[in-house]
């Protein structure tokens, strides 16, 4: 298993590439900063939407059993699931109980992050993405690279080939109307012949049992207006009190996202239509857990946006494959660790802790924060190996005596000047790319010993 | 007033001419600083690591040597983030507590304590100005580009009254270097691309000098400039705010 470094390294092998990433990216970031300032309260409107979020984790338990009270009122079937596991079972039980092996699902990083995709296809359950984005990386047999572009990674030429060997594209083609045009027939027709839908949920209000999606495509809406059977999975944490508190999200969710003022289908679900079957799923997988951790309890505000994705600039530098995670970037190197520890240990380390990240997050996760304390867990842990903790041992012997410090010190300057090719080397990943700092003969101590002191 | 004047480790070894900058301009503005001599290192290195658990010792000597003094001063933001976030010491926090409350980045100090208004130097060039993070987010040293709040820079303001200096635009203005500590060897090939990035945008806009407040992230950009074998030169904050006087 390649970790975070060894994956980066292999997508910076091709730098017109990275580049093209990063300027896209950053493109993105520059939409939401001039978004973020047509708005003088802009960073009010961040500090409700924490507050809120804050109160709401700390009743939690409270608000999930409202808002199933009030879902099953409207008519709506409430399941829970504390794993991944069971909530691929659920899904898998409703539709064998309708005898649906074929089925639409609308961007859900839920759904990405319970791995259901191969779970269903495992079943014999064919399941189309109905996202443009989501359906691309599903062709190429990807998972997506970001939580709100998905296929971010991905250059028109790329896509146009795919759309050629799956959707029957002339060869060549690239123009993204065409594709794009080409995508709609083919999912106009799932859509279509398809009796169940999967749809993500962006909010859920505990007051009223209802649930809101975002897509600027208006897929979720179509999935679910045409199917029979509607499943709509949620992790446990994307609860709001009332329906009031809603506007907050919506005008921070599509801002902070891409630039926009909302998102273009801000879909509601209350009730099935006469006939419908409606199900929820609602989902623990770790989050419990990461509520418990108190250092850690405020990732789970998180609303999904990806604006600090957008802002990183190691994710622009890294590809979001590079994370080995269904949620990349800052976010997701907070998350994961809960989920293993072991199989995530590298990712609190990609990042230079600028703390961007916690600058834009709309919610105000302290993100980069949250990265330097899970360090400190991870290392405690034992995460980092023998040789780590021996090393560090060591630094804390020279740092801690002052005697110790000035001699290494002075070896190290004279080994620089003398013989540069002991630190210059190869195996020196300094120096792979960069040259090393010229060593001065005197040190700021040993000047200051000769011309200040009395 | 007694500053207490911290030079992080790698600046005491590999930088002396910031250190040396920094305490000639403390003392031409009538600040009384000494040099606690047996410093070594805040304990960021080991901490940024996930080893803020082995920082003891490093704790109770920078305690040792600072404690007792109105002020401490240091041309690093990175280190001084470090002490103000991070420094404890379980049997005496009061001591450590004052150390972290007194802590200041040297700019920082020059307009918020000092309040300077005039400064001697002269540096009659085209320079670039690298606003490193934890002088910027963490110590809000100027506003960031990601937050909806008024405009502000504590290292421009020291800058702009330089005599003959010409500040230079940059298309992304305060984007990371990608230097972050053990980073810059453990992610070695994002580290430098971004670093390329960074020098680039400071090359395209004209920059014969970069300046910051951190010299880490200098040293970092030091090792991609000479690399180019480019006669761009890095240079810290105070040696442009303390030249040619
Ligand atoms: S952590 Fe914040 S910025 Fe990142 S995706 Fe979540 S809400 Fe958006």
């Amino acid at each position: 298993m390649k970790n975070h470094a060894q994956l980066s390294q292999e997508f910076n092998a091709n730098e017109p590439r990275v580049n093209w990433h990063d300027e896209t990216l950053w493109w993105v970031r520059q939409k939401r900063d001039k978004a973020a300032n047509t708005l003088p309260e802009w960073e009010q409107l961040r500090e409700a939407a924490s507050s809120i979020k804050y109160h709401t984790l700390s009743n939690l338990n409270d608000y999930l059993q409202q808002f199933e009270a009030n879902a099953e009122q409207n008519g709506v079937t409430v399941h829970w699931a504390a794993d991944a596991k069971e909530h691929n079972e659920i899904v898998h039980r409703i539709l064998a109980a309708e005898g649906v092996n074929r089925i639409v699902k609308s961007k859900s990083m839920l759904t990405e992050e319970c791995h259901l995709n191969p779970y269903l296809a495992e079943k014999g359950i064919d399941v189309i993405d109905t996202d443009l984005g989501e359906r691309i990386v599903q062709l190429a047999d990807e998972p997506p690279s970001h939580i709100v572009l998905p296929c971010i990674h991905k250059k028109k030429e790329e896509i146009g080939e795919l759309f050629h060997e799956h959707l029957g594209t002339a060869k060549g083609e690239a123009d993204p109307q065409v594709l794009t045009a080409a995508a709609r027939v083919h999912l106009r027709e799932k859509f279509l012949t398809r009796r169940a839908a999967i749809t993500g949920v962006n909010f859920a209000i505990a007051e009223t049992g209802e649930f809101v999606v975002c897509t600027n495509e208006g897929n979720a809406d179509m999935g679910a207006h045409l199917a029979d059977v509607h499943i709509a999975c949620m992790g446990i944490e994307k609860l709001i009190p009332q329906r009031r508190h809603l506007s907050i999200y919506l005008r921070l969710l599509a801002r902070s996202a891409t630039g926009q003022p909302v998102t273009t289908y801000s879909s509601h679900f209350r009730r099935p239509r006469a006939g419908q079957q409606m199900h929820i799923v609602l989902v623990d997988n770790g989050r419990s857990t990461q509520l418990g951790r108190e250092e850690f309890r405020n990732s789970l505000k998180c609303i999904r946006c990806g604006a600090c994705m957008n802002t990183c600039p190691v994710y622009r530098r890294s590809g979001g494959h590079s994370y080995h995670t269904a949620i990349a970037g800052p976010i997701g190197a907070i998350l994961a660790p809960n989920l293993d520890m072991k199989q995530y240990a590298d990712l609190p380390f990609a990042s230079t802790l600028c703390g961007s990240c916690s600058n834009v997050c709309p919610v105000k996760i302290d993100i980069h924060d949250q990265l330097y304390k899970w360090r400190q867990v991870l290392m405690k842990d034992g995460q980092g190996g023998a040789a780590k903790g021996l090393s560090m041992k060591a630094m804390n012997f020279t740092l801690s005596s002052p005697g110790v410090y000035r001699t290494a010190g002075k070896a190290g300057r004279w080994f620089l000047r003398n013989v540069p090719f002991v630190v210059n080397n190869p195996l020196n990943p300094w120096y792979k790319q960069r040259d090393m700092p010229e060593a001065p003969k005197q040190s700021f101590g040993e000047w200051y010993q000769q011309n200040r002191k009395k | 007033m007694r500053v207490g004047l911290f030079i992080p480790c790698y600046v005491d070894q590999f930088y002396p001419n910031a250190g040396i900058a920094t305490l000639q301009l403390l003392e031409k503005l009538g600040v009384e600083v000494v040099y606690p001599a047996n410093q070594t290192c805040c304990g960021q290195p080991m901490a940024n690591s996930g080893f803020e658990h082995l920082t003891e010792g490093c704790n109770r000597l920078f305690v040792d040597q600072f404690a007792g003094f109105d002020y401490i001063v240091s041309p690093s933001g990175s280190c001084v983030l470090h002490v103000k976030d991070h420094l404890h010491l379980h049997d005496r926090e009061q001591e450590a507590e004052q150390v972290r409350t007194k802590v200041y980045e040297i700019t920082a100090f020059l307009t918020d304590i000092l309040q300077v208004t005039a400064l001697p130097g002269r540096f009659p060039h085209k320079v670039g100005l690298h606003q490193s993070c934890h002088g910027q987010r963490g110590l809000h040293l100027s506003a960031m580009s990601e937050l909806v709040a008024p405009k502000f820079s504590k290292p421009l303001q020291l800058l702009n009254m330089v005599e003959g200096i010409e500040l230079i635009p940059l298309k992304r203005e305060d984007e990371c270097c990608g230097f972050g500590g053990t980073f810059c060897v453990t992610e070695e090939a994002v580290s430098v691309k971004m670093g390329k990035d960074r020098v680039s945008d400071h090359l395209e806009n004209g920059a014969q000098f970069i300046t910051g407040t951190d010299m880490s992230c200098l040293m970092h950009m030091e090792g991609i400039l000479r690399r180019r074998n480019s006669q761009v030169k890095v240079m810290h904050i105070t040696e442009i705010l303390n030249a040619g006087s």
